[in-house]
This record gives structure tokens, sequence and C-alpha cells, in this order.
């Protein structure tokens, strides 16, 4: 008969894996119970700290007042941080810029991607490399994105697209200085435009060929075969991307740390900048975790339909 | 059969006779297709192209007109790799992705395991709360979390950057070995179990060998998202543990005269992550949607 | 030895209650097959036996030894999986002696047993190649052979031959009667195919919705069914049913009428029945004999099959689709009006449960032991 055989193990290894060396063993589902849990302890308990605790002191320190410049001035201020922020015409103004960057960049990826997905999905020569090269973007480091696109391409003197447009004969753009926001919803939109591609054109891939040769046979041309069954095959695929990117873009923060700063002025603060200002600048931490409610609040109701979508998914 | 031959004979009055019509379309369509898509390819990836070309440049070279003629020079890349400060940074990157990915594996290989193969009714409402943990934005507790690094000596070192790194991908780490382990048939490790495999057994011999190029994929992508986190690397960092994105960061105030230097830094910097990234396009799909799309 | 007991085996899932109340024998050395239509639980009653699903109540003894708590690999079993379920990463070597390794014998000694089972199913020449390389036929045997050098006590084969193309099919059944007469070994096997388990069980058992509907051998089931269900299921083409009417119930029979109106006595104990019961009359479309003469029953034609050495009719006769199996060369047409009937013997009464009425003499065949089929090197039999 087979004698279970103990195979060296690292300690740290079982503690996590209950290891059945015995002869008597289950087929394992009747302490299911007590055995997943032991399993999947680790993960649900870190997650748990990792999300409860900073969840916790982020609304405690809302209901405080308490900046890190003034220590003696400590208290409960209730929601009078809230009250402030508000009040504040930057928090709206951020809202807005935050509401300009993820909306536009967006559009710019979904619309973009949907339309490139459908070019890589042909048939043509170097295909492979093709796309290869359109997916690199979203690999790189959003700070060396950011400075690439500052000082070698939108820099006024000695940037390519300067140098393009005086070629062109067209006066060049100061990037920076007067279309910040849509300088940086470019560089933004240019990092997440591959992943776009990259999630929808996988998604295309699940497309049943039968079906679009059964459209043409009816008479459809490309563009009624796009609208008609590419579409609406992407339509899930595409609320996926939409609603992870609102997620991610929600928080858009290297790239305006190392180009603009949120300025001129505020112009390119977005809602995470806001908060980073209040924190590590201002020291007011009240009021940064009072917008840091308002933000995971934000986040949170664009993951309640995420979380759905994907339950939904789950059930297949 | 004679009607065929008399119409082609006096074809020529009849319908011209296109010479392979279909084949012509389809080689033209797929020249303009192929137009198209390495103009859009070539322009998407340009910048990318330009700063690595630039590191080749002398710095003169870099700030002159630009221009695809230059000669090219190494004294970047020497000058760069001879900074202690560089390779500090580059270490700092290294350690905190693959240290993070590691544990974050470690961690969420049982839990795929038992949520895989040992569902209970609760498995499904696990997975989606750690999906949702994923979705809080980390500005919103940016407060605590620096309050509690400083308080605890943790700002600025490696192990709390790691810490972070780890918990801020394991719902994703989690998500895409569960989706590859349950691609795995289920009567493989039945047969194991028949055979007088032990649960430890079944992972070593079977599951593992079998679903390590998903496990590979997941590890690849973890690498990817901790190298190129840019929010909790810019602020939990300073002089000891910034990792490459940080270091970069700190040249964003133009002094002007080193682009060539900085664009060679920064290709070191980039390259394993893009060249990561082409491997794995496919398999992280799935991680990147959370199974919602595979 | 290695018999096997199931004792009032049930199984729940949440609240699907999937086996219910099975209580079972099997002989040692018997070929036991576990048939019945899908959903009818015989796929989760060898998984339980094998100890992969665990029994919400009941024993499972095997040798006497109750097994309820023991681990799968420890019940001295081995199962052949419908998918084979090779290990991909392996060598078919390696996949036939995982076992042994883990169980720590050593290289040399689990070489040798894989060689020895490898012989008998000709699969020397295979023995480096991973399963991808393996065609389906190969993949099987493999998949025997990693059964064989564990050296169960009892085999378990579920649905072995629902992969296989019909050829190998047919090849693979002959092949696994004479694994069972040179293993010499006790074998349990699933199926959905009333042929396959027609042609290679010492014992049936018929199964449906988590009951067992019968337990025999081939002929006991073909010759004398239980029930409606099993009459219905076993035999190809299925068995006819008309409903009929007691006309007399005695000790030589009970004389039913037909529809038409033919009066026919069939050799069952009917005792106590009423003139009048509602009845179903059971008979089989190789057992429906033309007779243009005196047949009492009749019907057209609808459609013909016909296969060279066997053609089917299929005979709308009133409200009720009649098969009939006839000789090669019948020189019917569609359409034409026949007269058929059959030998009272080979009728079946079921009352209004669909229980059959017990018959009163016993089918010669219906008797028949295993070795009685089978040139086996085993004098005694059980």
């Amino acid at each position: 008969m087979s004698a279970g055989r103990v195979t060296p193990v690292g300690s740290f290894l079982a503690t996590f894996m209950v290891t059945d060396m015995n002869k008597t063993r289950t087929s394992g589902r009747t302490i299911g119970g007590l055995r997943t849990l032991s399993l999947q302890a680790p993960a649900v308990s870190l997650l748990f700290l990792w999300m409860i605790v900073p969840l916790a002191m982020t609304v405690w320190f809302s209901l405080q007042r308490y900046n890190l410049l003034m220590p003696g001035m400590t208290g409960f201020a209730g929601l009078e941080n809230y009250e402030y922020l508000f009040t504040d015409p930057a928090l709206w103004s951020a809202m807005g810029t935050t509401l300009l960057m993820v909306g536009w960049v967006l559009v710019i990826t979904v619309v973009g991607g949907t339309l490139l997905a459908v070019l890589f999905q042909q048939d043509f020569m170097g295909r492979g490399i093709a796309r290869v090269l359109a997916i690199s973007p979203f690999f790189v480091m959003p700070t060396v994105s950011a400075l690439v696109w500052k000082n070698m391409m939108m820099h006024p003197a000695n940037g390519v697209l300067s140098w393009v447009a005086e070629s062109l004969g067209l006066p060049a753009v100061d990037w920076f200085s007067s279309l910040p926001l849509t300088s940086i919803i470019i560089i933004v939109a240019w990092q997440w435009l591959p992943f776009a591609l990259l999630i929808l054109l996988t998604a295309m891939q699940s497309l049943d060929e039968d079906q679009v040769e059964a459209a043409r046979m009816d008479g459809a041309g490309p563009i009624a075969i796009f609208f008609f069954i590419t579409l609406p095959h992407l339509k899930r695929a595409i609320s996926v991307v939409i609603m992870i990117e609102m997620i991610f873009l929600l928080t858009i923060f290297a790239e305006i740390f190392v180009t603009t700063s949120g300025g001129p002025g505020l112009a390119t603060t977005n809602l995470a900048y806001l908060i980073y200002i209040r924190a590590l600048l201002d020291f007011d931490v009240g009021m940064a975790s009072a917008g840091g409610v308002v933000a995971i609040i934000l986040a949170n109701i664009v993951a309640i339909f995420l979380v759905r979508m994907v339950a939904k998914n789950l059930e297949n | 059969m004679t009607t065929a031959r008399t119409h082609s004979v006096s074809g020529a009055s009849a319908s011209p006779v296109k010479r392979s019509p279909l084949a012509s379309t389809l080689l033209n369509r797929r020249l303009w297709l192929g137009v198209l898509g390495w103009t859009l390819a070539l322009m998407i990836f340009f910048p990318i192209f330009w700063m690595v070309l630039t590191g080749f440049k002398t710095e003169a070279d870099a700030i002159a007109d630009p221009s695809l003629i230059f000669s090219p020079t190494l004294e970047n890349y020497a000058e760069v790799q001879s900074r202690a400060g560089y390779a500090k940074f580059a270490f700092n990157s290294v350690v905190v992705a693959f240290g993070s990915t590691l544990l974050a594996l470690l961690i969420a290989i049982p839990a795929a395991y038992s949520m895989a193969f040992l569902p209970t009714k609760r498995t499904k409402g696990t997975l989606l709360w750690m999906l949702s943990t994923k979705m809080l934005p980390p500005v919103g507790v940016l407060v605590p979390i620096y309050l509690l690094f400083r308080d605890v000596g943790l700002l600025d070192t490696r192990t709390g950057l790691v810490i972070v790194y780890t918990l801020m991908n394991l719902p994703i780490v989690v998500w895409m070995l569960y989706t590859f382990f349950k691609d795995m048939p289920k009567d493989i490790l039945e047969a194991g179990r028949m055979d007088g495999a032990g649960t430890l057994q079944e992972v070593i011999y079977l599951l593992l060998p079998l679903t390590l190029p998903g496990i590979a994929s997941t590890g690849l992508l973890a690498v990817i998202l901790s190298w190129n986190e840019a929010f909790w690397s810019l602020n939990l960092t300073s002089s000891q543990a910034a990792p490459l994105t940080a270091y970069i960061a700190s040249f964003s105030s133009p002094e002007g005269l080193f682009w060539a230097k900085l664009s060679a830094a920064s290709t070191m910097a980039i390259a394993p992550i893009i060249v990561f990234g082409w491997l794995t396009q496919k398999q992280m799909v799935r991680g990147l949607t959370f199974g919602a799309v595979k | 030895m290695a018999t096997l007991q199931l004792k009032q085996l049930n199984k729940s899932f949440d609240d699907t209650h999937v086996i219910k109340g099975v209580d079972l024998e099997v002989n040692d050395r018997e070929f036991v097959v576990f048939v019945g239509p899908s959903g009818c639980g015989k796929s989760t009653l060898m998984r339980m036996i094998a100890g992969l699903e665990n029994a919400t109540s009941g024993d499972i003894l095997i040798d006497g030894a109750r097994m309820n708590d023991v681990g799968p690999a420890d019940r001295g079993l081995a199962m052949v999986f419908q998918s084979y379920a090779l290990y991909p990463h392996m060598t078919v070597e390696d996949n036939m002696g995982f076992s042994m390794r883990l169980a720590g014998v050593s290289k040399d000694k689990r070489r040798e047993k894989v060689l020895e089972a490898a012989k008998i199913l000709q699969l020397e020449p295979l023995l480096d190649r991973k399963p991808k390389a393996l065609s389906g036929g190969q993949r099987q045997r493999v998949a025997i052979g990693r059964a064989i050098v564990r050296n169960p006590s009892i085999f378990l084969f579920d649905e072995p031959l629902s992969n296989l193309d019909a050829a190998l099919r047919v090849q693979m059944r002959i092949e696994l009667a004479r694994l069972h007469e040179e293993l010499d070994a006790t074998m349990i096997y699933v199926t959905h195919d009333q042929i396959e388990a027609m042609t290679m069980a010492d014992k049936i058992v018929v199964l449906q919705g988590g009951e067992i509907e019968q337990v025999g051998s081939p002929m006991e089931l073909y010759h004398h069914p239980r029930n409606r269900f099993v009459a219905g299921f076993i035999g190809s083409p299925k068995m006819n049913f008309l409903p009929v009417e007691v006309v007399e119930a005695d000790a030589k029979g009970v004389s039913v009428k037909l529809p038409g109106g033919g009066i026919i006595n069939v050799p069952a104990k009917g005792n106590g029945l009423q003139p009048g019961t509602a009845l179903e009359l059971g008979v089989r479309p190789e057992h429906l004999v033309l007779d243009d003469t005196q047949g009492p029953l009749s019907g057209e034609i609808q459609v013909l099959e016909r296969l060279g050495g066997q053609t089917s009719l299929y005979v709308q006769m009133g409200e009720t689709l009649m098969t009939l199996m006839a000789d090669g060369d019948v020189a019917h047409r569609v359409r034409d009006e026949v007269r058929f009937g059959f030998e009272p013997e080979r009728a079946h009464l079921f009352d209004g449960e669909g229980l059959a009425l017990p018959s009163l003499h016993q089918h010669p065949l219906a008797g028949l032991r295993r070795q009685d089929n089978r040139a086996s090197s085993d004098a005694v039999d059980h």
C-alpha cells in the first residue's frame, strides 16, 4: 500500500499548508471548512488589516482637528473638516479637474483602443511586432513617461513636437504653460491607451469568425459589421476597461508630481494631488483625511459596479 | 456545356474578365492595413524610441534640433552606471519589486489553492471582497499610512515599501492564480490522490509544474506593477529606499544639459519591464481585469 | 479476495439527494457494470467507492473492512478516469510509476513493475513519450497500465470507452474482457451504454435517480426485467409497450386482451388480478414476428430501415408506434399494412406501478454464470 512520503518542506510553507501525511485521510471535503480557513487566513487577515486599519484611521483623522504644524491644537472637530473642505474652492476646482482628466482619458483610450483593436485584429505583415510596439507605453513607469513627454516631446525649444510644428510652418506650442491640463491628459492617455488596446484585443479574439462570415453573406459591409457585431461583443470588455481605468485614473499622481506640481495655480490639481498637498505639504492631516474619505467614496461607487460585473462572471 | 464554351469565346463582349480580382483586393487590403497599423504603432512607440535614441547622443546633440543623424556614444551609459546613486536606486527597485512579489505569491498560493479546489459557500464572497480592497484609492489612506510608517520607523525603508506593495498586489495575485488553478483539470489531481498523493505532494508534483506558466505570468505582472508604482514610492521614501521611480522623479526640475544621461538612465530603468510586459501580455489580461476578460 | 459491500449508502450534495439508500454486493473477481441514464448517480456511486466523495450516510466495506474514513489511495483501489487524467508533464513510464514513487519504491523496482504492466498492454515502445504524443487508444491503455501497476484488489472504470470512436470501442471492449480474465481481478465499470453492459458484465446494476432498479446477470435482466424502466433500458432497440386489459388470471397465466381485440395468455403470476384491470404488455422488437395470416396485431409501416442483414420496421398501431426487427429479406414497403404477433413466453406484463409480474418459468440462459461465457483458468466458481 502507499505510505505517505514526507518531502522536506520549509517551516514557512508548513505554517500555511496543511500537510496530510497520515494514512487515514478523508477526501478533504468534510473538514473543508477548517482547512480552507487556514489556507486563506494569511491572505484574508492581512488584507483585512490593510483595509480596515488605514480606513478607520482616515475616518478618525477626518473628524479631528489635527495639523502637524500646530501640534497644540488637537481635538474632536466633528464635521468641521468636511465643512471647510466643501467650502474650499480648491476642492471643487480639483473635482472638476479630476472629472476632466478622467473623462478625457476615458474617451481617448476607449475609442482609440477599440479602433486600434479592430485594426490589430486584422491580418497584416508584422502584425505581432507592431502590436508589441503599440502596447509598450503601458509598461513604462509613469515618472519616466512624464519626463520624456515634458522634456523631449513637448519642450517648446528642444521638443520633437515643436520641431515638427516648425517644419510645418506652425507656431510651436508651449504645452505646459498654455495647455497644462491638456498636456497631462495626453501623457496619461498615452500610457493607458495600450491598456485598453490589450484588453479589447484579447476580448476580440473570442469573437466567433462564423458570425462575421454569416453577416458578410447577409450583405454587411465592414462598418455594419463593426457596429452590429464587433461592438456588442466588446460591450462587456469595454465596460471592464472603463471601470478599471476610472478607479485608477481617479488617483493620477506621478505625472502631475513630476511635471506641473499641480500648477500653474491649481490648473492641474486633481483630487489626489490636492490631498497630497494638504497632507504632506500643508501638514493638515484633518483636512487631507476628509479629502481622502471623499476620494474613497467616489472610488467605491465605481467599484460596486465593477465588483458586480466580476461576480456575474464568476457564476459562469 | 456548350453554352459555357461559347460564352467564354464571346467573353470579351460580355462582362470584362478581371485578372484575379479577389487576390489583388486582398493584397491591397493587407497593404493598406499594414501601412495604417505600422504608422500608428510607430507613432505610439515613438516617445520611447526617441528616449532610447537620446541615451546614445551626446548632451549637445540631445538638445539640438531633433535629428536621427548623430554620432552615437556610450558615454552616458558609462556615467550613469558608474554613479553610485543609480545602482542603489536600481537595487531598491529590484529588491522591492521581487521581494513583494515573492511574498505575495507565498501568501496567495495557499489561498488560491483553497478557493479553487476546496470551494465553500463563502469562497465567492471572499474573492469579491479581495477585489474590492484593491479599489481603495491609495491617496485615501495616504495620511494614516504615512503617519503609521513614520511612527513605526518604516518610512524610507525597503521593508516598508515591500509590505505596502505585497498588500497592494495581493488581490490581483490571488485572483490570477485562482483563475489559473481553476483552469487545471480536476481529474488529474484526483488521479494523483488515487495514486496516493497527499495535499502537499499534489501541489508539488502536479499542480505547480502544470500551472507554472500561469504562476510565472502572475509573478511577472506583480513585478511590473511594483516596479512602476509611483505613488507610495514617491511619498514613503527619500534617500535610502527610493526606487527608480523616485530617482527619475527627482529630475523633474529642469536643470538642462543632462537629457542624454537621463535618457540613458530611464532606458535602463524601463527596459526589463517592457520586456516582461511583452512576454506576458496575453496572460496578464486576466490579472488586470480580475478575470472578467480572459 | 476483493469483495465490496455497500450498505444503505446515501449521498446528498447540499439539498439534492443523489444516492438514495443503495445496497449492493460485489463478489470476488466479478465484473460489475453500473449502468443507467445520465444523472442516475452511477459516477457519483463510483466516486464514493473510490473515496473521492464522502458518503452522507451508509457503509462502504471492502473485504469486510469499513472504508468510509479511509483515503482513496489506501483503499486498495485503482481508477481509470473517463478523460484518462494522465499527467501531461510526465512520460508514460513516469505516469505509470507515479504511485510507486510516492510510496518510496526504488527506481529499479519501479521500472520493473512498469515494464510488467507495459507488456500486458503492449506499451513498451511508448514508455518515453508524453501523453500529448499518444493517440486516444494509447492514452487509455496508459491509464489502465497506471491502474494495473498499483496492483489493486478492485479496478474502477469510469466510462472508459466513451471518448473513443466506434471501431476502437469494439476493439477495446474485447481487450478489457481479456484483461479481466488475465488479471483475474474484481472490476467495477460505469457506462451509459447498455451494449457495453450486456457484453462485458458478469453482473449489471441498473440505476435510476440514485436508486438501484435491478441487479442481475445480463441475461437475467434481458429475460426477466423487474420493472418497466429496466425493461425499456436494456435491449436495443427499446422494448415495445402496449396497453392491455386483463381477461382472466389463474395459475396457468394471465390472459389479456390486446389492442385490436386479440387475446393472448401470458405465462406470468397474476393471482388476484381482477378482470378488466389495465396492464402494460412489453415485447421486444426482435420477438415480434410478421404473420400476415394470424397475427393478432396490425398496423401501417411508417418507416423501413434496411441494414442488409436485418430490417427495422416502424409500424403505427393505433396510438402506438411499434418497432419490429425483421429479417433482412423482408419484402414489405412503406405504407403497407402488416400483421404480426409474438410468442406468449416472450411477453412481459407490468402493473400500474411499473412492476413486472413474475414469470412462471425462468429462461434457461438467465442462470448463466461468468464461466459459461468465457474461457477461464479458474475452475472454482462462487
